[in-house]
């Protein structure tokens, strides 16, 4: 039967090598409401392979903000930062860390 | 085999089959059956060009081509004779039927400027009708999905109330309480639905702000990903537990992410009963 060039062409449902569908570790910032006009912007889902003390060092720096990191059962450790700094994170992760948008999610209003 | 026929010219030889039931006849008396070919080549021509393979006289052969040839010159001559006869005849007939022709294509003419719509009003005519009874093969409303915005007030100092959650969950033709559930996740609040069946949202919000998560909404589980239509249904597969939207438009399945509330940060008091 292989010996039939037709049939041993090319096999559909082979692995085509697509990373697209598979599920990516999405870079999730979200933003949380606090009292009265504050607000809270939430970075989860960093790669292990970063060092979330420096980033944060930085973040504290550019975004003139105060921030913290915290580690949560669930979601590992997270990057706390003072105000909406939802744009300015995705940013700095484009730019400085060379992630790309598609892996960057931006939740919240 | 024999020797004689080892010395052919394979290239030619023409008709494998009848090759090789030659040879099995002839194996015994080549000679003799050549000589039977040789007399019947003159009969047929394709009996002729096989017996050119069997080379020993070639004499006979050529001769036999050449009484062939000059056979379908004949031929020939005498079609195009008779073509010539023939095409005199159609264009005496032409000549005779070419004054009908140019009569009837001035009768025509006549006909046109008397009864003559311009294209443009024709055109016209044509969209009107179609735009009355099939709206949607008239093309250029691909939005034709009106969404209304959102109504939202303040319910007194922290509380955002969402009066037409219905409404928009109707006309986007999706369960109002998913709706709401990815409200809540994307805003990181919660809330409930009161009497009225409005919405009450923990928090404050602002329109533009209830409008832009609405958008993500439509993007992720309202809209074709193939067609790009908003006709769609979101149906729950019990099997595996996921979220399917099916096209009505263009009849494509897709699978949905379920809606999944992200990290919470403790906030105030909450904080340090966490740690």
């Amino acid at each position: 039967m292989s010996n039939i060039q037709n049939l041993k062409s090319f096999d559909p449902f082979a692995d085509s090598g697509d990373i697209e569908t598979e599920p990516t570790n999405y870079i999730h910032i979200r933003i949380q409401q606090r009292n009265g006009r504050k607000t809270l912007t939430t970075v989860t889902g960093v790669p292990e392979e970063y060092d979330l003390k420096k980033i944060l060092k930085v973040l504290k720096k550019d975004f003139a903000c105060n921030g913290n990191i915290v580690k949560d059962p669930e979601a590992g450790s997270v990057i706390q930062l003072q105000g909406d700094q939802r744009l300015k994170v995705m940013q700095f992760l484009v730019k400085q860390l060379g992630m790309q948008k598609k892996n960057i999610k931006i939740h919240g209003f | 085999m024999s020797t004689a026929e080892l010395g052919f010219d394979p290239t030619l030889k023409k008709k494998k089959k009848k090759k090789v039931l030659d040879d099995s006849s002839s194996a015994p008396s080549t000679d003799k059956l050549d000589d039977l070919f040789a007399g019947a080549k003159k009969k047929k021509k394709s009996k002729a060009k096989k017996s050119a393979t069997e080379g020993e006289d070639v004499d006979d052969l050529t001769k036999a081509f050449e009484g062939i040839k000059l056979k379908k010159h004949h031929h020939k001559k005498k079609k195009k004779a008779s073509k010539l006869n023939e095409s005199a005849d159609f264009e005496k007939a032409l000549a005779a039927a070419g004054v009908h022709e140019e009569d009837s294509r001035k009768l025509y003419d006549e006909k046109q400027k008397e009864t003559f719509i311009p294209y443009s009003s024709l055109l016209d005519r044509f969209y009107t009708i179609l735009n009355e009874k099939n709206p949607e093969m008239a093309g250029g409303q691909h939005h034709k999905l009106k969404i209304p915005p959102p109504e939202v007030a303040r319910d007194g100092n922290k509380k955002t109330v969402f009066v037409n959650v219905q409404v928009i969950a109707h006309v986007l033709q999706r369960n109002p309480e998913h709706l709401i559930q990815y409200l809540f996740a994307e805003l990181g609040t919660s809330g409930s639905i009161d009497g009225e069946k409005r919405l009450i949202i923990k928090g404050r919000f602002q329109s533009k702000n209830i409008e832009s998560v609405l958008r993500r909404y439509i993007q992720e589980y309202v809209i074709c990903k193939t067609c790009k239509s908003m006709n769609t249904e979101l149906k729950r597969e019990s099997a595996n537990r996921l979220h399917f939207i099916v096209c009505k438009a263009c009849g494509s399945t897709k699978s949905v992410a379920s809606i999944k509330t992200g990290y919470q940060a403790h906030i105030g008091a909450n904080r340090r009963k966490k740690f």
